[in-house]
C-alpha cells in the first residue's frame, strides 16, 4: 500500500472530524498570529483541503454508502456522532467550494474594504463561521446542531459589522440580524428541548427511532418541531421572516455577502431537511399538514412576494437579496410536494441557487471594487467599461431566470414537472409567473448595462477597467459551471442530478 | 430496407421537385434538370403499375399519435387520376423545354406531385397535407406571371390555405363522429364535419361564389404556368368530391348553375385565357353534376369526362399559350388572323375546340354524353331533373359558342391584325400534338373509345356512336354555330373590346375591402380607447405595486427588530395552530 492509498484511506476515516476541526483550530491560530500576511495563505490553504477532503468524502458517499464517525470512539447514542451521507455531503462539498472562491475573491476586495489591521481577526471570523456551517451540516446530534448554528452565527455577526469601514448602516443591519438570529437559535434550542424531553436523547438517529415507536410523539413532540420550524425559518428566510436579509446581504463586505448567500441559507434549509424527514417523518400527519400547508403556503407566497420587491429596489444587493428570498420559497416549494422528485427538484434548486447567487454577488462585488458602484441605474454602459464581469453577470442572471441551457432551467423544469405530477397546476403558474417576474428584475439591469452609454469624466468616456483576476476566476468559474450544469457538459449536469435524487432518496429512507 | 411500393408515388414527383432546387442554375445542369421534369412523371407512372396489381393497392400505414394512416390506396377511381396526373405532367414537361426557368420546374414537379399523393392517399390528414402543399408549391407559379400577378397570387394563396385549413376542421369534426377513423371514404352530409369539407372541396373545385380565384390566378401566371395550372387543382378537388360524395342531391343544382352561369361572363371577356377559365369552370360543373347524380353511368361520365377534359383544357391552355410565347399578348382585340403565320397551332386549337365543345370523333364527345344522359335517366325519377337537363344542353351550347368557336376564330381568323410571328417552338409543338393525338385517338369509333372506357371505375356498354346521338349532338352544334354567325352578322354579338368584367369576385374586393377599411377604422377607435383604459389600470397598479414594493414602500421600511420579532411570534402561533388543529 502506498502512501497515496494511506492518506486518502486516512480522509475517509478521519476526515468528518477534520472537516470542523481544522478551520476552528486554524481560526484561533489566525486570530493570534503575528505576521498579518499570512492570514489570507492559512484560510486558503484550510480552504482548500477542506475541499478535497469534503470531496473524498463525497465520492465516498456517492459510490458506497453514508459514513458514521464516532467522536473519540464513543459509539452512539452517548457519545457524539457524525453523518456524511448522501443529504450531507453534496452541501459539505457546496460550502467548501464555496469558501474557497470567497477566499479567492477576498484577497483584492479586501484591500478596499477591510482596514489592515482588522484582516487577520476577519479572516479568523471567516474560518470560524465556517467551521460552524461544517459543523452544522455534518453533525449527527441535535444538541450539536444548535452549538454549530450559535458558531457560525455569532461569527457572521461579527463579519457583517465589518461592512462599517464603508458603510455605517452595516451595523444597524448586524444588531437586526444578531437580534433575529438570536430569536432563531433559542426558538431552535426550546424545540430540541421538548424534543429532549419527549425522547430522552440527542442523538438524531436515536431521536427518530424513539418517535416512529411513539407514532409521531404526543403535543410536546408537536410544539418541538412547531418552535424548531421557525426557528429555522428564521435561518433560512423564510418568507415573512426574511426581513434580515436585504439590510445584512446589502451591507456587509462584499465578500460576506457571497459567502453568506451561496452557503448559510443553504446549510439551514438542510437542517430543516434533516430533521423533518430524517428526525421526524413525513407520514406522521402533524409534518405532512405542515408541508402541505405551512411551507408551500409561504413558498408560493415568497416567491411571487419577494420577485415584486426585488423589480421595485434600486440597489443591486437588494434586488438580488429580495431574489434570494424568491428563490428560497422554490426550494421550499420543491420540499413542500414531499415526492422523490419534488425533493430532488428542491435539493437541485438549492445547489443551483447557491452557484448562481455566487456567480452574481462576485459580479456586483467587482463592480463596487473597480466604481463603488451598487445601483442599477448606475450600471449604465457597464458592457463597455468591464465586459468579462459584466458577461459572466449574465450568465448567472440568465440563469436565475430560467433561461434554456442553464442550471436555473434544469431546476426550475424539474420542479415543474414535480408540482405537475402531483396536479398541482397552480404552483407551476406560481413558478412560470415568478421567472417571468425575474426576467423584469434581472432584464432591468441587464438593458441598463448593455444598452446605457457609459458615464462621462471630464468629457470623455471612462475607459475599459477590467475587474482584477483573483475575481474575473471565482465569477466565471461559477458562471461556467452554471453553463455547464445547463447544457450537461462534462457530465457535470447530470452528477448534480443523480446528487440531488440520492439526496432525495435518502430523505425517503429508501437508501441508507 | 424500405419497400419501395409501401411509399405514395406522389412522393417521387416531389422528391424530384426538390432534387430540382438545388441543381445549380447552368446551361449543362439546365439539360439534366428538364431532363428530370419529363422523367419523373414516367418513373411515377411505373411506380403505380408496380404497385397497383390487384383491384385495391393499400400500404405505407403510418400510426402516429394513435391516429393510424393510410398514406396509399390505389383503387379503380384513384388510378384513373393517378395516371392522368402522370400523363399531363409529361406533357406539361415537353411544353416548357423551352423556359429557363428553375422556380418553375421545380415548384410544376413539387405541385403536381402533391396532386398525385393526395388523389392517391387514402385518409383525410394526408389528404390534408398534400392539399396544402398544392396550394404552396402552386402559388409560385402564379407568381412568376410577373408583377401584375404577385396580389393575384396572394389571394389564391389566402384561399387555398383557407381551404385546407376548412378541410382540416371538418376531418377532425368528421373522425369524431366516426369513432376517431380519418379513414377517407364515403363522407356524404350527415355531420357539421361533412359540410366543411364539402365547402374546402367546393374552393377548390370552383362552386359558384368561390369560383372567383380561378379566373383572377390562372390568366395572370406564366405562359407554361396556367397550363400546369389548369390541370391539378380542381381535378383534385373533383376526385375528392368523387370520393366522398357521390350521389348527394345538392350537388346536382351546384353543378347545374357552374355550367351557366360562366357562359356569360366568358361571352363578353376579352383575355382569351380568362375565357378559357370560364370554360373551365363550366366544365367543373358538368363533373360535379355528374358526381351529385352518382348512378354508375354518371360516375363513369364524370371519370371519362375529367380523363378527357385535362387533356383537351391542357391543349386549349398551350395553343393560347403559344400565341402569346409569339405574340406577348392574348387579347382577342389584339389577335386574330394568326392562321397564316402559325397554321399548326391553329389546327391543334381547333382539334381542341372541337373536343371541348363534343364534336363527334373528338374527345368530348363520348364522355359528357354520359353524364347528360345519366341525368335524364334519372328524371324519369325526378321531373326537376329535366330542367336540370335543359340547363346543361344550353350549357353545352355555351360551350361551343365560348371554347369552341370564340377562342380560335377570334385569335387565328377573325380580321387580320396584321402580326406575322414565326410558328411556335417545336417543343411546344410536340406537346400539342401528342394533346391533340390523344383527343382524336380516346374518341376514336373503332378501338380508341373503348380504351378510355376500359379505364372507367365501372363496366361501361355506354354506346356513344348511334345515329340519334351524332345526330343530335351536330343538331346542337350547328344551332349555336349558326346562332354565332347571326349574332356576328346582326353585330349583336359583343365586340372584343379591353374591358375588365366585374365578376362576383368584385363584392369580396370592393366590399370586402370597404368593410376592412371601417372595421380598421373602428378598431383603431377601440384600441386608442383600450389603451386609454389600460394605460391608467396600468399606471394605478404600478402605483399600487410600487406603494407596497419598492425601497420606499410599506413592506421594505427597514423593520425594527421589535417588529420583527413579533411577526416571528404570530408565525409561531400560526405553526402551532396547524400543527395542534388542522386535520
Amino acid at each position: 500500500m502506498n502512501l497515496m492509498s494511506i492518506f486518502s484511506q486516512w480522509i475517509i476515516e478521519q476526515g468528518p472530524a477534520f472537516l470542523i476541526v481544522l478551520p476552528l483550530l486554524m481560526g484561533a491560530v489566525t486570530a493570534v498570529i503575528p505576521n498579518k500576511g499570512m492570514a489570507w495563505w492559512i484560510t486558503f490553504f484550510v480552504t482548500i483541503i477542506c475541499t478535497y477532503t469534503a470531496f473524498s468524502l463525497f465520492q465516498h458517499v456517492y459510490f458506497d454508502s453514508f459514513l458514521l464517525y464516532t467522536m473519540g470512539g464513543w459509539n452512539p447514542p452517548h457519545g457524539i456522532s457524525l453523518i456524511v451521507d448522501g443529504l450531507s455531503a453534496p452541501i459539505l462539498l457546496l460550502i467548501s467550494v464555496m469558501a474557497v472562491l470567497t477566499v479567492i475573491y477576498a484577497l483584492p476586495a479586501s484591500i478596499s474594504e477591510i482596514e489592515p489591521k482588522k484582516r487577520a481577526p476577519f479572516y479568523a471570523a471567516f474560518l470560524i463561521c465556517f467551521a460552524g456551517l461544517m459543523g452544522m451540516v455534518i453533525t449527527g446530534d441535535a444538541f450539536n446542531v444548535f452549538v454549530f448554528l450559535e458558531v457560525s452565527s455569532i461569527s457572521t455577526y461579527a463579519l457583517v459589522a465589518m461592512g462599517a469601514a464603508r458603510d455605517r448602516r452595516s451595523l444597524a443591519a448586524a444588531y437586526n440580524y444578531l437580534i433575529m438570529g438570536s430569536i432563531g437559535a433559542t426558538f431552535f434550542v426550546i424545540g430540541l428541548g421538548f424534543l429532549f424531553m419527549e425522547t430522552g436523547t440527542l442523538n438524531m438517529a436515536e431521536m427518530s427511532d424513539i418517535l416512529s415507536e411513539l407514532d409521531g410523539g404526543s403535543r410536546v413532540s408537536k410544539v418541538g418541531y412547531g418552535f424548531i420550524i421557525v426557528g429555522l425559518g428564521l435561518k433560512i428566510a423564510m418568507f415573512p421572516l426574511h426581513t434580515w436579509l436585504p439590510r445584512a446581504y446589502a451591507y456587509a463586505p462584499t465578500k460576506i455577502t457571497i459567502f453568506l448567500a451561496s452557503t448559510a441559507t443553504k446549510a439551514a434549509i438542510y437542517l430543516l431537511l434533516r430533521f423533518t424527514f430524517t428526525v421526524f417523518d413525513p407520514s406522521f400527519d402533524y409534518i405532512a399538514i405542515m408541508l402541505k400547508y405551512l411551507i408551500m403556503g409561504v413558498a408560493i407566497v415568497g416567491m411571487a412576494f419577494a420577485s415584486f420587491q426585488a423589480i421595485f429596489q434600486s440597489d443591486v444587493r437588494r434586488v438580488l437579496a429580495y431574489s434570494s428570498v424568491a428563490q428560497v420559497g422554490y426550494i421550499l416549494l420543491g420540499i413542500g410536494i414531499a415526492t422523490s422528485s419534488g425533493l430532488a427538484a428542491g435539493y437541485l434548486h438549492l445547489l443551483n441557487h447557491a452557484v448562481i447567487k455566487g456567480c452574481l454577488f462576485i459580479s456586483v462585488g467587482a463592480f463596487w471594487y473597480r466604481f463603488g458602484i451598487t445601483r442599477v441605474n448606475d450600471f449604465s454602459g457597464l458592457f463597455k467599461t468591464m465586459p468579462l464581469t459584466m458577461g459572466a453577470f449574465t450568465l448567472g442572471g440568465l440563469s436565475l431566470i430560467g433561461v434554456p441551457f442553464t442550471a436555473g432551467f434544469v431546476s426550475k423544469v424539474k420542479l415543474i414537472l414535480a408540482a405537475a405530477e402531483q396536479d398541482m397546476w397552480w404552483a407551476v403558474l406560481v413558478i412560470v409567473f415568478s421567472s417571468v417576474l425575474a426576467i423584469v428584475y434581472i432584464g432591468r439591469i441587464i438593458l441598463f448595462a448593455y444598452f446605457g452609454t457609459p458615464p462621462k469624466i471630464n468629457g470623455s468616456i471612462l475607459v475599459k477597467n477590467e475587474a482584477p483576476l483573483m475575481m474575473l476566476f471565482p465569477m466565471w468559474t461559477l458562471g461556467l459551471m452554471s453553463i455547464a450544469i445547463g447544457v450537461n457538459a462534462f457530465g457535470i449536469g447530470d452528477s448534480f442530478v443523480s446528487a440531488s435524487e440520492i439526496a432525495a432518496s435518502v430523505l425517503l429512507g429508501e437508501r441508507g | 430496407m424500405i419497400d419501395f411500393l409501401q411509399i405514395n408515388p406522389g412522393i417521387w414527383l416531389i422528391l424530384s421537385g426538390l432534387i430540382c432546387t438545388i441543381i445549380p442554375h447552368t446551361p449543362f445542369t439546365q439539360l439534366y434538370r428538364k431532363c428530370l421534369v419529363v422523367c419523373a412523371p414516367i418513373f411515377t407512372a411505373f411506380m403505380i403499375t408496380q404497385i397497383f396489381t390487384s383491384d385495391i393497392a393499400i400500404g405505407g400505414l403510418i400510426s402516429i399519435a394513435g391516429i393510424e394512416l393510410t398514406t396509399l390506396r390505389i383503387d379503380n377511381l384513384s388510378m384513373v387520376w393517378g395516371y392522368l396526373f402522370c400523363l399531363i405532367g409529361i406533357l406539361n414537361g415537353i411544353y416548357g423545354l423551352h423556359e429557363k426557368c428553375k422556380i418553375t420546374d421545380s415548384a410544376a414537379l413539387i405541385y403536381s406531385g402533391a396532386a398525385v399523393a393526395g388523389v392517391l392517399s387514402g385518409d383525410l390528414l394526408t389528404l390534408f397535407l398534400f392539399w396544402e402543399l398544392t396550394a404552396i408549391s402552386s402559388v409560385f407559379l402564379v407568381w412568376r406571371g410577373g408583377e401584375h400577378a404577385y396580389a393575384a397570387g396572394v389571394r389564391y394563396l389566402a384561399l387555398h390555405v383557407l381551404s385546407g385549413v376548412i378541410l382540416l376542421i371538418g376531418a377532425v369534426i368528421h373522425a369524431k363522429f366516426n369513432g376517431g377513423s380519418y379513414a377517407f371514404n364515403h363522407i356524404g352530409l350527415q355531420n357539421l364535419g361533412g359540410w366543411l369539407i364539402l365547402l374546402a372541396i367546393g374552393i377548390k373545385c370552383g362552386f359558384p361564389f368561390l369560383h372567383m380565384w380561378m379566373q383572377d390566378a390562372y390568366p395572370k401566371a406564366s405562359i407554361t404556368g396556367t397550363v400546369i395550372l389548369s390541370a391539378f387543382t380542381t381535378k383534385m378537388a373533383i376526385y375528392t368530391l368523387a370520393r366522398g360524395y357521390v350521389g348527394t342531391d345538392i350537388l346536382i343544382y351546384i353543378g347545374a348553375v357552374m355550367t351557366c352561369f360562366p357562359v356569360f361572363f366568358a361571352l363578353v371577356e376579352n383575355d382569351l385565357r380568362r375565357v378559357l377559365s370560364f370554360s373551365l369552370n363550366n366544365q367543373l360543373g358538368f363533373m360535379v353534376c355528374g358526381i351529385g347524380i352518382g348512378t354508375e353511368l354518371a360516375i363513369n361520365g364524370v371519370v371519362g369526362q375529367v380523363f378527357v377534359h385535362v387533356i383537351f383544357k391542357s391543349l386549349l391552355f398551350m395553343s393560347i399559350g403559344a400565341v402569346i410565347y409569339r405574340v406577348g399578348t392574348a387579347k382577342a382585340s389584339e389577335l386574330g388572323g394568326l392562321f397564316r403565320s402559325m397554321p399548326i397551332t391553329a389546327l391543334f386549337c381547333l382539334i381542341g375546340a372541337g373536343s371541348i365543345a363534343a364534336f363527334p370523333l373528338l374527345a368530348a364527345f363520348v364522355t359528357k354524353a354520359m353524364i347528360i344522359s345519366s341525368v335524364i335517366y334519372e328524371a324519369h325519377h325526378n321531373s326537376v331533373l329535366y330542367l336540370i337537363a335543359a340547363m346543361l344542353l344550353f350549357a353545352s351550347a355555351g360551350v361551343m359558342e365560348h371554347s369552341g368557336i370564340k377562342v380560335p376564330y377570334f385569335t387565328f381568323f377573325s380580321h387580320d391584325s396584321g402580326r406575322r410571328v414565326k410558328e411556335a417552338p417545336w417543343n411546344m409543338l410536340v406537346a400539342m400534338g401528342l394533346a391533340a393525338s390523344l383527343c382524336i385517338f380516346l374518341a376514336f369509333p373503332w378501338g380508341g373509345y373503348q380504351m378510355l372506357y376500359n379505364l372507367l371505375p365501372y363496366e361501361a356498354n355506354y354506346k356513344p356512336y348511334t345515329v340519334d346521338h351524332v345526330v343530335f349532338q351536330l343538331q346542337l352544334l350547328f344551332a349555336a354555330i349558326t346562332a354565332f354567325c347571326l349574332l356576328k352578322k346582326s353585330g349583336l354579338y359583343p365586340a372584343e373590346k379591353r374591358s375588365e368584367i366585374l365578376d362576383f369576385d368584385w363584392f369580396y374586393r370592393k366590399c370586402g375591402f370597404d368593410l376592412l377599411k371601417s372595421i380598421n377604422l373602428g378598431w383603431n377607435t377601440l384600441d386608442a380607447k383600450i389603451s386609454n383604459i389600460t394605460r391608467s389600470a396600468y399606471g394605478s397598479v404600478n402605483k399600487c405595486l410600487y406603494g407596497v414594493f419598492s425601497p420606499i414602500g410599506s413592506f421594505s421600511k427597514a423593520a425594527p427588530s421589535g417588529l420583527a420579532s413579533v411577526m416571528t411570534a404570530a408565525m409561531l402561533i400560526l405553526v402551532l395552530i396547524i400543527v395542534y388543529f388542522v386535520r
